[in-house]
């Protein structure tokens, strides 16, 4: 127990060393990248974050050719499968689309509660700093091709919070944005007719917005960090 | 008969099954939205779905097992459809039935599961790991009854051989398990509402608790071919219960009838009644099923 409790101790010293050197390190102690011993004895090196994620980069995955990538097209754009990441007041507005109401079932619209089966990703008006890192996350473990669609104001401009310190203005600076909503809320009458141009851009082969991510990456990740100050997670976490 | 046909005859019967058990859950979420004053999804909406994840681009893994994962599942699909005699009397389609199927269907049925919760635990996500363990303990509440009622009727017909128990059952409704042995029908009947795994024992996949459960981390390809196991399995887990209690099928319309009634009797269920929670549910299987179950075997022997 003693032993353990030591082990702790100068995991923490470390740190805070860590922490008064050079730039703050926002990684916590238990997920820095340390040697260990193993249970059978011999010494291991360990970096807990890429064990949770691969730091891969991601890769521009070019469309089949011709009627193939038609025909999955027409798939893909009857079979939309939801991500709604509640971050703003629009959230109110997505329950309702599956309603008897509005019901965006007959669209082939279904909602998914994980990025890894979702191929669209509502975001649902204004992202705080705070937030935003775990859009970027949940949008980095949606596979490819994937869409976004931005809802409200607040993701074109900031909307009545464009001047707020916790928020950011431009969504599209962060995510590649495939479809604006405007409104402030949108209707979900507004988020139906959303998703129809949505088909459409899939029916006509413009929605690689995936791949165009893939290709400014640097870019986009120069962006994010500029704005996420605590970055203590891999560059690309799949 | 050559092996050419008959192996050409039972892809096509897994083809039907294959179809029939979309078409099957299409139904189950047409008729649970018309409950709910909605127009639904479209009937070919599951072959979308399927082609859509086929179609993603993107295809990652966990490791040897999440690969594996439904791999397994699909196997113990097609092990069940392969030993089930799915049409009594046809040379072509009684499939690869045999002295003792009942064992290995009984097997087959577990055998998905495991592979799945190998697979969903090296996904590494905590839902996973919930519905896993959950799934588990319930598939242990609910193989109790099913097989002490399965027994029942294998002491009743003295025989391990699903052909051999439904050739008991020929010759009218009256010869049929369910009236000739009420009592292991009944316990049949209860587990196969766990087995079938809607409301209220649906706490696997758990939607808006757990949401998705095991298969959390599953995408494309992957979720595809579980997708389309989950479909054949349906249809199979109807088919041993109609082969069992309803004196199975002589031709493919009556397969589709029974599975159908089958499978929708557990729809109705679960459209009325809300999700049991974990020790609801493995208590529920442990009181009147299980002695039922019971009685079963003490009536037939003594």
């Amino acid at each position: 127990m003693e032993t353990m409790n030591d082990k702790i101790n100068e995991m923490l010293q470390r740190s805070a060393q860590n922490a008064s050197q050079n730039e703050k390190s926002f990684i916590r102690p238990e997920d820095e990248e340390r040697e260990v011993i193993a249970p059978d004895g011999s010494t291991i090196k360990i970096n807990p974050i890429y064990d949770y994620f691969s730091g891969k980069k991601p890769q521009e995955e070019k469309p089949l050719n011709g009627v193939v990538e038609k025909f999955l097209n027409w798939a893909r754009a009857e079979s939309i499968w939801v991500l709604g990441f509640g971050t703003g007041c629009g959230s109110i507005e997505i329950p309702p689309l599956m309603t008897p109401r509005f019901d965006a079932y007959r669209f082939g619209v279904q909602m998914r509660a994980t990025p890894r089966q979702s191929n669209a990703f509502i975001i649902s008006g204004y992202l705080s700093v705070k937030t935003l890192k775990r859009v970027i996350r949940s949008y980095e473990q949606m596979p490819s091709p994937k869409y976004v669609l931005a809802l409200g104001s607040c993701t074109i401009n900031g909307g009545m919070y464009y001047d707020s310190y916790s928020t950011i203005n431009r969504l599209d600076k962060y995510i590649p944005v495939d479809v604006y909503i405007a409104g402030c809320m949108p209707r979900p009458e507004a988020l139906l007719s959303g998703f129809m141009k949505l088909k459409e851009l899939i029916k006509e082969g413009k929605a690689e917005k995936a791949n165009e991510y893939a290709r400014n990456f640097d870019e986009y990740k120069a962006n994010q960090k500029k704005i996420i100050k605590d970055w203590n997670m891999p560059d690309y976490n799949w | 008969m050559s092996i050419y046909l008959k192996l050409g005859a039972t892809l096509l019967g897994f083809l039907i099954v294959l179809n029939w058990g979309m078409l099957m859950s299409a139904i189950f979420r047409k008729i649970v939205a018309r409950l709910a004053g909605r127009h639904g999804i479209p009937f070919y909406q599951p072959w979308i779905d399927l082609l859509k994840n086929i179609g993603i681009r993107t295809t990652l893994s966990h490791g040897v097992m999440f690969y594996l994962g439904p791999i397994f599942r699909f196997t113990g699909a097609l092990g069940m459809f392969l030993f089930m005699p799915a049409l009594f009397g046809s040379d072509l389609w009684a499939n690869f039935s045999f002295q003792g199927d009942i064992v290995l269907i009984l097997y087959f049925q577990l055998f998905g599961m495991l592979g799945m919760a190998l697979g969903a635990g090296e996904g590494g996500h905590p839902h996973s790991t919930i519905g896993i363990t959950r799934g588990l303990a319930q598939h242990a509440a609910i193989e109790l009854p099913l097989t002490l009622g399965i027994i029942a009727l294998a002491i009743q017909y003295q025989t391990l051989s699903l052909n051999e128990i439904i050739a008991a059952q020929q010759g009218g409704m009256a010869n049929w398990s369910i009236f000739t042995n009420p009592v292991a029908g009944a316990a049949i009947l209860l587990a196969a509402l766990g087995a079938m795994g809607h409301s209220p024992f649906n706490l696997v996949k758990a939607p808006n608790e757990i949401p998705i459960g095991p298969p959390t981390e599953y995408h494309s390809t992957y979720l595809g071919v579980l997708m389309s196991s989950g479909a054949v399995l349906h249809v199979m887990e109807a088919a041993l219960f109609m082969n069992l209690l309803f004196g199975g099928a002589t031709s493919w319309p009556e397969f589709i009838l029974k599975t159908f009634l089958i499978y929708f009797y557990s729809v109705f269920v679960g459209a009325v009644f809300p999700r049991f929670r974990i020790e609801q549910s493995v208590v529920w299987f442990f009181k009147i099923p299980l002695a039922l179950g019971i009685l079963a075997i003490l009536l037939i022997s003594f």
